[in-house]
């Protein structure tokens, strides 16, 4: 059958719940299997004692971007149909940058938060009791951010368009960049002193 | 090997890990079009706690206000299953490998009162970013990257960028 399926619809609507609970289902059960309901371990990325976040995030990316132009190739999905994120250039650098914050500080993301609540990670409830307040606050204070929140709308533009370059070209460069980065992560956990966690 | 599994600190390969991630992701995209999240239920959530609470207020925002349609409400939203099952999937994660406990996992330098005290600022942080960046690391940066969107490969390297930085500015917290 040719994907993306629900918008084919080949499925029906009715479906939808129960392939989002599988779905994640799989997504958390990757997560917690490699790690990443513990804080330690995840800022272990950030410090060179434990690089398990940069490993499985890289891979995961690069085999779901590989699954997906194999399936386009071959015409078992329309890779056209798939949703892209719009992008709004500094609103999407502003709010990276406070993530990126909020990480240092929490030591979690909110689906990492998640398996650590699944399990009983009082850090990770309190984490994921500060993102519904954080969302709130956002939502209060919309109109103070509305102006740069809606501005500089580039729409669903991908990534080898803004570069100028060929997808295919871009993908294959971007796997060489994570097969070097393991090698690198690899390189320096050798080097650092092992935090014990 | 089998006791050892169970005590809590065995995890898979990370590569394996990562393969069974990314496929998950591709299944995602190739049955719904659309990628995975997470902070996207806990907008759900607002959203629908203040519209419980504050219904006129709900209507009258700015920003609620999008996510709100008269005859869906917005906890039906996919994402709120989705996450209702990576609850379900680390549960039993955490079951098969022992590592089901309540705990606050903190640096030894620092006490437990201080990290929740983090924690729930981290989360804030995080909570405010996602609404800027429409997605966090799940839905923009990791789903971004499957499908190689201009916007989730740099929210990413905002994210990661800027973590490394604070990473080593608050060092104390975790080493």
């Amino acid at each position: 059958m040719t994907g993306p399926l629900i918008p084919m619809e080949l499925i029906p609507e009715a479906w939808n719940n129960v392939i989002a609970l599988l779905l994640g289902m799989g997504f958390g059960f990757a997560l917690e299997a490699s790690g990443f309901s513990s804080s330690r371990k995840i800022m272990g990325t950030f410090f060179g004692y434990d690089f398990v976040v940069l490993r499985v995030f890289f891979t995961a990316a690069i085999t779901a971007m590989s699954g997906i132009i194999y399936f386009d190739f071959m015409g078992w999905m329309d890779a056209s149909m798939l949703y892209i994120n719009p992008y709004y250039v500094t609103s999407a650098i502003v709010g990276g940058v406070i993530m990126g914050f909020g990480f240092a500080l929490g030591g979690f993301c909110p689906g990492t938060s998640f398996c650590g609540v699944a399990i009983g990670k009082i850090d990770a409830m309190f984490f994921s009791a500060g993102l519904f307040l954080g969302i709130m606050l956002f939502s209060e204070m919309y109109p103070l951010f509305s102006t740069l929140y809606n501005s500089e709308n580039l729409g669903g533009i991908k990534i080898y368009e803004m570069l100028g370059m060929k997808r295919n070209l871009f993908a294959f460069l971007l796997i060489v960049a994570a097969v070097g980065m393991f090698y690198g992560a690899a390189f320096v956990e050798k080097k650092v002193t092992k935090v014990e966690y | 090997m089998e006791q050892k599994k169970r005590d809590g600190s065995f995890y898979i390969n990370p590569y394996l890990g990562g393969v069974l991630l990314g496929l998950v992701l591709f299944a995602t995209y190739y049955v719904t079009g659309r990628g995975l999240g997470a902070s996207g239920a806990v907008k759900s959530t607002v959203v629908t706690t203040v519209h419980a609470v504050a219904p006129e207020h709900a209507h009258k925002s700015g920003y609620y206000s999008q996510f709100l349609s008269d005859d869906i409400s917005p906890m039906s939203n996919w994402l709120v299953f989705e996450v209702l099952g990576v609850l379900a999937g680390a549960f039993l994660s955490g079951t098969l490998y022992g590592r089901l406990k309540f705990k606050t996992e903190h640096s030894p330098k620092i006490t437990s009162r201080r990290r929740l005290i983090f924690a729930v600022a981290g989360g804030m942080l995080f909570g405010v970013g996602s609404q800027f960046a429409r997605g966090c690391t799940s839905g923009a940066a990791l789903s971004g990257m499957a499908v190689l969107s201009a916007s989730g490969i740099i929210t990413m390297m905002a994210i990661f960028g800027s973590a490394y930085l604070f990473a080593w500015i608050f060092k104390k917290l975790w080493i």
